[in-house]
Parts: structure tokens; sequence; C-alpha cells
């Protein structure tokens, strides 16, 4: 239990998929001008990578990895190679699918979150997450422990660095660095904010 | 169409580069290049799937219906990084191992869908073939350009070699360990994209809010 809770903190933390591995930047950077869409893709984020990660794993564990195919008299089949590709249309087929869902029985919510899904699919955080996960070779319980971190790990960056941009607008920055230089500087600020934590173990 | 063919491959390079003007693939931007011969492998494997996937995008642009082209393009591009994988996999297994996901990272790495959704879906395979490289060369500039400075700041060497002696090595420099760490290459694209435009001044963001100075006698 102690190992799920400090895998936990850590995705959230000491391995922000955003600031510390810089996966989803294009979206991080490109969404985070006000706070309240940076929630609503912050939220989509969670919601994604809870489903895909352990969808994945499932994936991994009985199909792609060397040997996984034991239960189905193959024990010599090694798959692994076929993992980029299965994963992304793993990726790609959840979120239509999530947007189907949301359409058909949570209209607010899909209003909230609509433009946002599509753009998940090509979200790098997402499909980092699931190469984590299988780098490491999570079993089936630490990665719904880590989907669920790391998607509010990612979350949290974002809103975070919205309300930064938000308050940002008014101060007076030079011509050059208007925009996205401020901005990368801003993200740089917050990474070292966020290295403060890389001492905590649980 | 030798001055097209020019233009296809130069403009990304300065004038409409990928990273600090379109804002596409940021992600391995950053998170190679604590090391100069990374960063070039990333560069190269970038490049190698920018191009090939824009000229096979485009060789079937015609035939591909629309409402399921994003799907066609994501199975193109991910066959071709499993390429890549796999050749770095056999002949460069130190540095495979050092870029981690990355590799696979180039799937949703944007510069590629963007290229081949702007791009390669409008026009003629060499054409695309040559916005490929352009973009991959663009994105590596900046690679390029951030991976020496952290190396040779962070670390005293490029691609391995001693450039500035190390103090605990008996030399007369100190290591700038920031450098080593994530958010040192943040502040340096920053400083780069300053720099650009402050170069190419037409790339400049407007400010949302104009500061002007208000002298006193005018408010009174």
């Amino acid at each position: 239990m102690e190992h799920l809770l400090s895998l936990f903190t850590a995705s959230i933390f000491t391995e922000n998929l955003a600031l510390s591995f810089f996966l989803g930047m294009c979206t991080f950077l490109a969404v985070s001008k006000k706070i309240s869409t940076a929630i609503g893709l912050g939220a989509a984020v969670i919601v994604v990578q809870a489903i895909t990660v352990p969808a994945n794993n499932l994936l991994y564990q009985y199909l792609l990895k060397d040997g996984a195919l034991t239960w189905a008299g193959f024990p010599e089949v090694d798959l692994s190679f076929l993992g980029l590709i299965c994963y992304i249309g793993v990726i790609a087929a959840i979120v239509q699918i999530l947007e189907m869902v949301l359409d058909r029985y949570f209209p607010a919510l899909y209003n909230a979150l609509g433009i946002f899904l599509p753009l998940i699919t090509v979200n790098c955080a997402i499909l980092g997450g699931t190469l984590f996960m299988v780098q490491r070779d999570y079993n089936f319980v630490e990665s719904v422990t880590y989907g669920i971190g790391s998607g509010v790990g990612w979350a949290l960056a974002i809103t975070a660095l919205a309300g930064v941009r938000e308050k940002l607008k008014y101060s007076d920055v030079p011509d050059g660095l208007q925009g996205l230089g401020i901005t990368f500087i801003t993200a740089g600020l917050m990474s070292l904010g966020f290295m403060a934590f890389s001492g905590i173990q649980l | 169409m030798a001055s097209d063919a020019k233009k296809v491959v130069l403009d990304p390079l300065f004038d409409n580069n990928p990273i600090a003007l379109q804002v596409l693939g940021i992600c391995s931007a950053l998170a190679v290049t604590s090391k100069l011969s990374t960063a070039l492998i990333m560069c190269v494997a970038l490049t190698a799937v920018t191009a090939c996937s824009n000229a096979s995008i485009s060789m079937i642009r015609n035939h591909v219906p629309t409402n399921i082209r994003i799907i066609v393009q994501m199975t193109i591009i991910a066959s071709l990084v499993i390429v890549v994988d796999q050749v770095l996999k056999a002949y460069a297994f130190q540095t495979s191992k050092e870029l981690s996901v990355f590799v696979g990272l180039i799937i949703t790495n944007c510069i590629v869908l963007g290229r081949a959704e702007a791009f390669a879906m409008k026009n003629p395979v060499g054409a695309s073939f040559l916005d490929g490289i352009g973009n991959g060369l663009g994105y590596s500039i900046i690679l390029i350009a951030v991976g020496t400075v952290r190396e040779l700041f962070g670390s005293g060497t490029i691609l391995g070699y001693v450039i500035l002696p190390l103090e605990s090595n008996g030399g007369w420099y100190v290591p700038n360990g920031m450098m080593l760490l994530p958010p040192s290459a943040f502040f340096i694209i920053g400083l780069l994209i300053w720099g650009l435009r402050t170069w190419k001044t037409a790339q400049m963001e407007k400010p949302e809010y104009q500061i002007h100075q208000v002298h006193r006698t005018e408010v009174m």
C-alpha cells in the first residue's frame, strides 16, 4: 500500500510529466492562456490517462511482452516491436469511444471538454505515460495508480502555468520575449520549483 | 523549380522555424538535449521520419477519405517510428537506452503530424519530402544549439571531448550543474526565441495589453 502511495505522489510531483519529462509541451504551452480552459484540458487528460495506461498495460502483459502469448500456445513469440503502433491505436480508439460516450450520457461534460478530446490523441503526455509504464514494467494495480497520478500531475502543472500567465498579461515584457519566449522562461522557473519536491520519499 | 525547392528546405530554418514560431515538437527538444550526441541522434531520427512520412502521405493523399485521414497518417508515422526504433536498438543500443521513451514519442511529435496535415496532404511527393527535410533541419538547429550550450557549460565537453577542463580533474572550469537539469532547457529555448525574434522582428507577438507611459501633466 505504501509502495502505491509513494508511486502516486512521485508521479504527481517528483516525476511530473510536464515539468520534469517535458511531455505534452505543445498543448501545455498552447492551451494555457486561460485558467478555465486549462482546467478543462487537465480534467480530460486525467480521465484519458487513467483509462489508457491500464488498458495498454493489459495489452502489454497479455499480448505483446516476450512470452506473453503462452496462454495461447505460443510461448516463444515476442511481439514487443509492435508496441508503438498498438499503443497509439488503443489511445486513438479510447479517445474516440470516450468522446461518443460523453456525448451520449454526459452532454454537459462533453461540451466542456469537447474541443480538447481529439487533441489528446496526439498529446505526448498520454503516449509517454504508457511508454514509461512499459519501460518500468508496472503491474496492473501500479499502472492504474501511475495513470491517475501522472494525469493529476500534468493537470496541476498546466493549471498553475495558466494562473501565472493570466497575471503575466499585465506585465511589461520586452518585445522579442512577448508570448512564447516568456512562457518558456516561466515554465522553466516552475520546473525549478517542482524540483524542490525531489527529495520527498514516502 | 530549383528556387522553390531551396525555399521549401530553407524557410523552416529561421523564417518559419517549427519550434520557435510554429510551437511544434517542443517535448523532445527539451528532454534529449542534456548531451549533444543524443540530441544529434534524435535530430537524424526525426528528420528521417518527417521526410519519409511526408513523402508516403503525399503519395496516397488522393486515395484517403478525409474523415479517416488522421488514423491513416498515424499508422504510417507509427510504422516509420518502429523502423527507426529497431534500427537504433540494433546499431546504437547505448544511445537508444539514453533516449528511452523519446524515440517512441516521435509518433506524437507535432512536427510530423503537423507537416503531414498542413503540407503533405496538398503537395506532390518531391516537395513534401523536401518540406520534411527542411522542417527536420529547423528542429535540428534548435536542438543542436541547446545541446551544445547544455553540454559545454554543464559538463565542459562537446560530444564527449573536453573543451573546458573541469576543476575536479585539475582544470579551471567549475561546471554549472543547473545546465544538466531539465529547467535549463526551458531558459535556453526561451532566450533563443528572444534572440531570433529580435533578429526577425516580424515574428514578434503583439502584447494583449499595451502599457504606456502617462505623464503627470496629462493626468491633471
